[in-house]
């Protein structure tokens, strides 16, 4: 863990910040006519208010929170169906902790635990594999959710149960994918974003490539970029120096650890497993065009959905409107601030949370609430 | 030997012969309380210093697994106790110990916990003078669950509180953060990361003592329990109507604690510890009370970590080694781990 304290060396950040602040009175940008940088990745989001960075740079910078948290951007109807599986007879049904406390309708899987549910906690698809080694006569569900980072690991849990041939384990699938929202924004004539922090661990597993298309079609810079302070600081500069001298490229500054193709073994797995959903449906930004991954009917068995008949797998999406006064939609879009929506601090908290930018620690309102972003200014 | 068991049994509970053995052979025979019958019948002249108060507590103790690196379940019991006296300025004298436990729990383990419990208490110099078991039914709870009641003497003049803390005062730790809390979670082994880590469970009554030993002004004090630093430093905040204002890079953590937060996405500044406590002193004193806490095992790695404020009351503030400021709040349940 050597490497922790070498990404947060005081010396290194004060040069960056003066670099990011040439570079920004290079460009004019001022506190009235900001550059807008979004940070994709609610990972990014976190660290930037845990350091305090968007209080230390250049008031140039504004930072855009994008969609990039993936309990965030799931939306209530996918919630509903995690319970109304976990609450069938017999069933396990197995999560990450960030979902636990996510509200739907008839309340969040931390509730429904409450209520007599058997919700279990995992760190791994693989331990949700081992519930069912262990359990044959029962039915393990784990609730498969995230973006690239997470779906290699599930797909490995269903490649793993194929070959012992288990017959009482699935996944409720709600893997996602990061380019195509990016491309709705991207294609929403009032987004004004000057360039991109892409999130580094995703491409750990499918490169820097699949970005392309944001400097080519849309002449965008990005940046994907590690996420200790150093790195998110040397980012910023690297998008700045890129506006700077008018180019839009796709850069790689956490190359320690993102090759620019991916991972093989894990794309291998991801296209054995998955195919693409013709849309899925995104809390706040609606249903995008094959941004979400099913199961191959190969791996039919492993299907929550088609075991269980809910979903995507029965008579289509279901929408759920979101609650009223909920503005997730449009803070995840970077149009508001979470500090302009009507709800933020007064119905909507951490305690009591109306959407999910609140609830996990990702969230952009959860991150302003912990970190005082909004509060800090006020006190 | 009359308890042949290897487990726990309802009949243990029953009131019968079985339990009288359970009783005499796991529990009296090893702390050996004065009471009698069904109480603890204690000489009252420990208690009548003159101007002393008395101080009572009582903690309820679960944890899984019961053994871990460093202690186990009946360590922290009495600890855990120990400490909130402590905290207070009191000088701990007297436990009590009630058991329930789980039909089926090995009585091999329920030895080893009676034993820890001992051994702990005797290097304290506290007496567990009276107790209770109860046995339920398999499920009905988890293994062994223990509450103990501790009562101490606070001695006249001393009175440690949050409402005594003034703005400029030191804040200091006795050492390594969130220790106990990563051990846990890595004995559980629900992730495959083995670690060196220890719970850092201990009793802090001679903290205390060492601390007002060397500071006449000793303004409060807290163990950092459940919750970590952070949430008993919250609490502080508000009871003192003051700021907190902590320097990051002066936090006393493990790099293993640090590596495993890192990975799993918690802060270990809301890790629970056992053997951790937050002292206020003055500031002109804080180095004679780091000198006195750094003789002591417990407290050698004691570190001032930063200082009450004026500004912010209610709140308390990190600034980060890059020179970012931000509020450390209080939890809304625990900390779940993140996905990716």
């Amino acid at each position: 863990m050597k490497h922790v304290t070498e990404f947060r060396d005081p010396a290194l950040a004060k040069a960056l910040l003066a670099e990011i602040a040439r570079l920004c009175d290079q460009i004019g940008a001022t506190r009235e006519k900001p550059v807008h940088i979004m940070e994709i990745c609610g990972g990014h989001t976190h660290a930037i208010f845990r350091f305090g960075l968007d209080k230390l740079v250049h008031e140039g910078i504004e930072f855009i929170h994008g969609p990039g948290c993936p309990v965030c951007v799931l939306p209530m109807s996918r919630v509903d169906e995690c319970i109304e599986i976990a609450e069938r007879e017999g069933v396990i049904f197995t999560t990450f902790g960030d979902a636990m406390r996510v509200p739907g309708t008839r309340g969040s899987l931390m509730q429904a635990k409450a209520r007599g549910a058997d919700i279990r906690m995992v760190y791994s698809p693989l331990d949700a594999l081992e519930i069912a080694r262990r359990n044959p006569e029962r039915e393990v569900v784990f609730f498969g959710l995230g973006f690239e980072t997470t779906t290699p690991s599930t797909a490995f849990a269903i490649q793993a149960a194929a070959r012992e041939g288990l017959k009482n384990f699935s996944v409720f699938c709600n893997h996602i994918t990061v380019p195509e929202p990016i491309r709705a924004l991207l294609g929403d004539p009032h987004m004004t974003l000057d360039g991109f922090i892409g999130p580094g661990h995703v491409s750990m597993v499918i490169g820097t490539h699949p970005y392309d298309f944001i400097a080519q079609e849309f002449g965008k810079p990005i940046v994907v970029a590690g996420f200790e302070p150093i790195d998110l600081l040397q980012s910023v500069a690297m998008v700045l120096r890129q506006v700077a001298e008018g180019r839009a490229e796709v850069e790689n500054q956490y190359a320690r650890v993102v090759p620019e193709h991916g991972n093989p073994a894990s794309l291998a797995a991801i296209a054995d497993v998955y195919e693409r959903r013709p849309s899925f449906e995104w809390r706040g930004l609606g249903e995008i065009d094959a941004s979400g991954l099913r199961i191959r009917p190969d791996y039919a068995g492993f299907d929550a959905e088609a075991k269980f008949g809910v979903g995507y797998g029965a008579a289509g999406p279901r929408h759920v409107p979101e609650p009223e006064g909920c503005a997730c939609g449009a803070v995840m879009t970077g149009r508001i601030k979470p500090t302009a929506c009507p709800q933020y601090g007064t119905g909507c908290t951490p305690e009591t949370p109306l959407g999910a930018l609140m609830v996990s620690s990702e969230g952009a309102c959860a991150a302003y609430w912990q970190y005082g972003g909004a509060r800090g200014a006020a006190a | 030997m009359a308890l042949r068991d290897s487990h726990v049994t309802m009949a243990h509970g029953g009131g019968g012969r079985a339990m009288r053995d359970l009783i005499d052979e796991v529990f009296t025979s090893v702390f050996q309380p004065p009471g009698m019958e069904d109480q603890a019948r204690l000489m009252e002249a420990a208690l009548q210093a003159p101007g002393a108060r008395l101080a009572f507590t009582t903690d309820g103790y679960v944890v899984a697994p019961m053994e871990f690196p460093g202690g186990d379940i009946g360590k922290i019991a009495v600890c855990g106790t120990i400490n909130d006296l402590a905290v207070g300025g009191a000088r701990p004298l007297w436990l009590s110990a009630a058991f329930i436990i789980e039909e089926g729990t090995e009585i091999a383990l329920l030895r080893r916990i009676v034993a820890s419990m001992a051994r702990e208490a005797e290097a304290a110099g506290v007496r567990i003078v009276t107790g209770d078991t109860k046995v339920v039914e398999r499920g009905a709870a988890d293994g062994v669950f223990i509450t103990t009641s501790g009562i101490g003497v606070i001695p006249p003049g001393c009175d440690p509180g949050a409402t005594r803390i003034r703005a400029g005062d030191a804040i200091i730790v006795n050492g390594t953060l969130g220790d106990h809390g990563a051990a846990i979670m890595a004995a559980r082994g629900e992730f495959a990361l083995e670690t060196t880590l220890q719970t850092d469970s201990a009793s802090l009554h001679r903290v205390m003592d060492a601390a007002r030993a060397a500071t006449p002004d000793l303004r409060a004090a807290r163990d950092c329990t459940r919750g970590g630093l952070a949430s008993a430093l919250n609490e502080m905040a508000q009871d003192a109507g003051l700021g907190m204002l902590l320097q990051e890079a002066a936090l006393p953590l493990r790099p293993e604690v640090r590596g495993l937060c890192e990975i799993l996405g918690l802060d270990p500044l809301y890790l629970a510890n056992e053997g951790r406590l937050v002292l206020f002193v003055p500031e002109a004193q804080a180095q004679a009370v780091l000198d006195a806490l750094s003789g002591l095992p417990e407290s050698a790695g004691a570190v001032l970590i930063g200082m009450a404020t004026a500004e912010h009351p209610g709140q308390v503030r990190m600034q980060s080694a890059l020179g970012g400021t931000r509020i450390v709040d209080m939890l809304v349940g625990d900390q779940l781990p993140r996905i990716c």
